[in-house]
């Protein structure tokens, strides 16, 4: 990972105790548009279970790494290791659009910020979820309904508007479709890219006791977006800082928050009201 | 020897103010497990962020803190953070002066979570939930109510249960009594006796610490010198 200069003279030694393999890995990634640089060689592991927060301002590519992570873009440059059968060794950067979706399928959910960019506003919210079902082949219309309804629990949304409208319902409860859509097929990676922002505090508050209830009792490898590191600070367990497409500081999250070493991260977290 | 601090130091590097604040210098000390250290010293003389450091929240400028992990020994200075995170689930426990309760998460549920997250079944989780909230006195009225409008010491009741919930072999204890009644410090120290003499190390810094004297193995005082360049601070160890 990038280290900056300001950085203490102490430096970390690798991983050694844990067990597990990371599940992602990137390796010096870079990906341009046109002649600005999104994200600037940047390398990053996740490992099984834990939740990796991004954090930084606008503009500083985390979004752009979340697209990366998701697959919907490729980099000029730089590897995407994915540690699941058949794909271990591979560069997912380097297979073919088809291939790459669908591993974004089978091993990746993601909620958005804009629930607009995750659900269709004119299915049912259970279709919705289904549909994600229907693309691993399930027809049978029961099985579909039952895993959809099983999913829309597990994100907390309330069962008797599953048949409604995504448009038709609140920010808050539009956010926990998209969530029940992202686990539906039981994701390896969970890449959640700014949930809560704009939802009403309260609102916010029961997302993230969602999100946080579903991360402990699943385990699932999540990569959280957020500019708030309040929120951050209730769901991830270590966290990066990004600041021109370059990561400019990483560690444990309370870490980061209460002992920042970047001079950027200092200006960040000292802003903070 | 669980713990080995040898030469531990530790500054902030205030990029805004373009100067570095000393908190310590030069630290050293040894524990063993079963063993409890009590830390004095004035305002500011860096006792929080010592344990700070040995927890890895603030991140040392200089020297080792070798810990017996079940994995060997390891330098929490230098470990890489997803062996502490990892060290912290199963073997360090960090006792706050304050509760940081969430929108909408009941003491009960505060209080259970960290077994749940190891592991632990909802029903065995809550029910050892229980049974520590009423050994710390937090009324049963209020287990299932939100801490954020809890009194100081109620919500210092649900801060010690949830840290202590879990088995450790270190606890860190950062003025767990401050804002407790007399009946919860007294449950804390009989809590803490019980930990010791099941071999768990402690290290601390306590209010009163009076109520922990007849524990403590050895004292680490740290106290402030000025240090007339650059107006940093300096602490010695006696």
């Amino acid at each position: 990972m990038t280290a900056s200069s300001s950085h203490p003279a102490v430096s970390l030694d690798a991983p050694r105790l844990i067990e597990s393999p990371p599940l992602v890995v990137l390796s010096n990634v870079t990906k341009r548009y046109g002649r600005i640089t999104a994200v600037d060689d940047v390398s990053l592991s996740v490992y099984p279970g834990e939740v990796l927060g991004i954090v930084g301002e606008s503009g500083s590519g985390k979004s752009t790494v979340m697209r990366l992570l998701n697959l919907e873009e490729t980099a000029e440059s730089g590897e995407y290791q994915f540690d699941v059968p058949d794909l271990s060794g591979n560069n997912l950067f380097t297979l073919d659009r088809y291939a790459r979706r669908k591993i974004g399928v089978h091993h990746i959910g993601i909620v958005y910020q804009n629930p607009h960019l995750g659900l269709r506003m004119n299915t049912t919210s259970s279709g919705n979820v289904a549909e994600r079902l229907l693309m691993t082949g399930e027809r049978g219309f029961d099985a579909l309904r039952d895993a959809a309804r099983a999913s829309l629990a597990a994100s907390e949304f309330p069962l008797a508007r599953m048949d409604d409208l995504p448009r038709k319902l609140s920010g808050g409860m539009q956010q926990r479709v998209q969530l029940a859509k992202a686990i539906a097929l039981k994701p390896r990676l969970l890449l959640l890219d700014e949930p809560t922002t704009g939802l009403d505090v309260s609102i916010q508050a029961t997302v993230l006791d969602t999100l946080k209830r579903l991360q402990r009792t699943t385990h699932i490898t999540t990569v959280l977006v957020s500019h708030d590191l309040g929120v951050i600070r209730t769901l991830a367990d270590r966290v990066i800082v990004m600041r021109y497409g370059r990561v400019v500081e990483s560690g444990l999250t309370d870490q980061v928050l209460e002992d920042p070493q970047d001079a950027y991260t200092q200006q960040l977290v000292f802003s903070k009201l | 020897m669980l713990l080995t601090v040898h030469n531990l130091s530790k500054h902030f590097e205030m990029h805004h103010l373009d100067r570095q604040i000393l908190a310590f210098e030069d630290v050293s000390f040894t524990l063993d497990s079963g063993q409890f250290m009590v830390i004095g010293g004035s305002n500011g003389a860096g006792k929080s962020t010592l344990m700070r450091c040995i927890y890895r929240t603030y991140r040392a400028t200089g020297g080792e803190a070798w810990f017996e992990s079940r994995f060997g020994p390891v330098d929490l200075t230098r470990l890489a953070d997803v062996d502490v995170a990892l060290l912290r689930d199963y073997e360090m426990g960090f006792v706050t002066q304050f509760l940081r309760p969430r929108p909408r998460v009941s003491a009960l549920e505060l209080v259970a979570e960290p077994l749940i997250a190891l592991g632990e079944y909802q029903d065995a989780a809550e029910s050892a939930a229980r049974a520590i909230l009423d050994e710390f006195g937090l009324k049963e009225a209020l287990w299932q109510a939100y801490p954020a409008t809890f009194s100081g010491g109620e919500q210092q009741k649900v801060n010690l249960a949830r840290a202590l919930i879990r088995p450790v072999k270190l606890l860190l204890l950062d003025e767990p009594t401050a804002s407790l009644d007399s009946a919860a410090r007294q449950s804390l120290v009989d809590r803490l006796a019980a930990l010791k003499s099941q071999g768990v190390a402690l290290i601390g810094v306590f209010h009163h610490a009076n109520d922990v004297e007849h524990l403590a193995d050895q004292h680490l005082r740290l106290d402030r010198v000025q240090v007339y360049q650059n107006g940093a601070t300096h602490a010695v160890v006696e």
